[in-house]
């Protein structure tokens, strides 16, 4: 597939380190669909981001412990509240909501109302390993056009983890998957995306992803500008 | 019934950069590349890739790294690096390079720390521990248990499998079930599981082993050695999580999306 090239695009995309995982492949990824991302561990320069993306893998303790050393959680939570984009994959997903079940239970940045809970199906193979299907619920956004079902095959992603979301609140389901319990794959709203699968990793379904979400983020801010 | 697919995972053996082991890629402009190889197998459908540093020489290191960078700037797909892990300075240069996934193997053996540290620093899910094992030999009284855990894992009359090291050359006296299990418990978040009896036979993947030691562990197996037909590879799939092959893609035998149809036919839940 080829991407229009968008580098001239005004949106300021920073890639969050903190120590937490390849950030690498998730910057590569960006520029693959047209866009330019940023990596940095600089509050300075991350409050001027337009769009904040947060991966991440591991432990919630490691990464919230991480995110505070620099103050980053009250700058995420920050930039999410003045309606600017947001964008956590995988672990950063996780992260958005209340609480996890992780060490006895830990908080999280409580974005979103949730819990992140530990796969303890009977004999389910834990880690979530590998290419499972996307179910998509709604799609208010465009987040997902063009990723499923309007496509005739179906669509996948690739996973690895051990931990899931569990969340009430319906209106920010995007995708669904089923392993064990079924659970959210995608959350939504209009500024934020959270990605519980890797779309970095998950051939033209992730980029296609990303992009939409981009393209939707850049459309909003040109219109402003 | 969970919908999560079986995997098909080509393994590029690379030394120096380049990939080795006879290759018949006629449409390839540079079949020795291993970015090339990589793009290829993306299109047709690999679920993961890996690739195993042979030379695995730590002065070599950059350059297997500089492959992987190039790899992961192109192909979206998950990519395990393997060969002469031996730390978690090791492991971090792999995963920061791009890679997702590092498989130790000798290192394990010698240090299972080292599964236990990559883990807690950087998840499970980016640690596979690859078991090289072969039937039990005859009786070796000269090779005893040296540590509190060896003992625990040391081969016993029961035993069917001994691991081996160092790209097999060198037997280490524990059974292959035991091993896996006490790698589970340290940490891995999967096992990539060869038969040295079957590699390279082409008469099928040791489904006992391979499938004796997926049923006891509660990760993803992935099944290596011996594969010759599409056939083979579904019988490896109803019991592991995924396959790995090299020479049976690298010559053109069969292609992924043979193997991939020839498994959904068989019932395996494959990604189209």
């Amino acid at each position: 597939m080829h991407y229009s090239h968008l580098q001239h695009s005004p949106l300021k995309i920073f890639l969050i380190d903190y120590g937490s995982g390849n950030l690498r492949s998730v910057q590569k990824a960006i520029e693959t669909i047209g866009f330019a991302a940023t990596i940095s561990c600089d509050p300075h320069m991350l409050a001027q981001a337009d769009v904040l993306v947060l991966p991440g893998q591991g432990a919630v303790k490691d990464a919230m412990r991480h995110l505070k050393e620099k103050n980053l959680d009250i700058l995420i939570k920050k930039h999410i509240a003045q309606k600017k984009a947001f964008l956590g994959i995988c672990l950063g997903m996780q992260l958005l909501f209340t609480r996890s079940e992780e060490d006895n239970g830990h908080a999280c940045l409580g974005v979103f109302e949730g819990e992140v809970k530990k796969f303890t199906t009977p004999k389910l193979k834990v880690p979530h390993m590998g290419w499972n299907q996307l179910n998509v619920i709604q799609n208010p956004y465009g987040y997902l056009t063009g990723i499923a079902p309007h496509s005739e095959k179906l669509a996948y992603a690739y996973f690895a983890h051990s931990y899931y979301v569990e969340t009430p609140l319906q209106n920010i389901l995007g995708t669904t998957t089923t392993y064990g319990p079924t659970f959210v794959l995608t959350v939504q709203t209009a500024h934020v995306l959270g990605i519980q699968f890797h779309p970095e990793k998950s051939g033209e379904t992730g980029l296609m992803l990303l992009r939409n979400f981009l393209l939707t983020q850049h459309s909003q801010q040109s219109t402003f500008i | 019934m969970s919908p999560l697919t079986k995997r098909i995972i080509p393994c590029l053996d690379v030394t120096e950069g380049r990939v080795v082991k006879g290759t018949n890629f006629i449409n390839l402009r540079d079949a020795g590349d291993p970015v090339e190889l990589a793009k290829l197998y993306n299109s047709e459908g690999a679920d993961e890739l890996v690739f195993l540093d042979i030379t695995a020489s730590s002065d070599k290191r950059d350059i297997l790294l500089h492959v992987v960078e190039k790899t992961a700037e192109t192909v979206f797909i998950p990519l395990t690096v393997g060969g002469g892990v031996r730390d978690l300075a090791t492991i971090q240069d792999i995963l920061n390079a791009g890679a997702d996934k590092v498989s130790i193997n000798s290192a394990a053996l010698k240090t299972p720390e080292l599964v236990l540290s990559g883990s807690q620093k950087y998840g499970a899910q980016c640690i596979v521990v690859a078991i090289d094992a072969r039937k039990v030999g005859p009786r070796d009284d000269t090779l005893k248990p040296a540590t509190a855990w060896h003992s625990e894992i040391w081969i016993d009359e029961g035993s069917q499998w001994e691991v081996y090291s160092h790209g097999g050359r060198h037997r280490t006296g524990f059974d292959a079930l035991k091993w896996a299990c006490f790698m589970e418990k340290m940490g891995a978040g999967e096992l990539l599981v060869t038969s040295m009896d079957k590699d390279g036979t082409k008469s099928g993947y040791d489904i006992p082993l391979t499938g004796g030691i997926s049923s006891q562990v509660h990760i993803p197996v992935i099944a290596s050695g011996g594969a010759g037909t599409c056939a083979h590879i579904a019988e490896a799939l109803t019991m592991c999580e995924a396959a790995l092959l090299a020479s049976l893609l690298h010559f053109r035998e069969v292609s992924i999306q043979d193997i991939k149809r020839a498994c959904a036919q068989a019932g395996l839940p494959m990604r189209e």
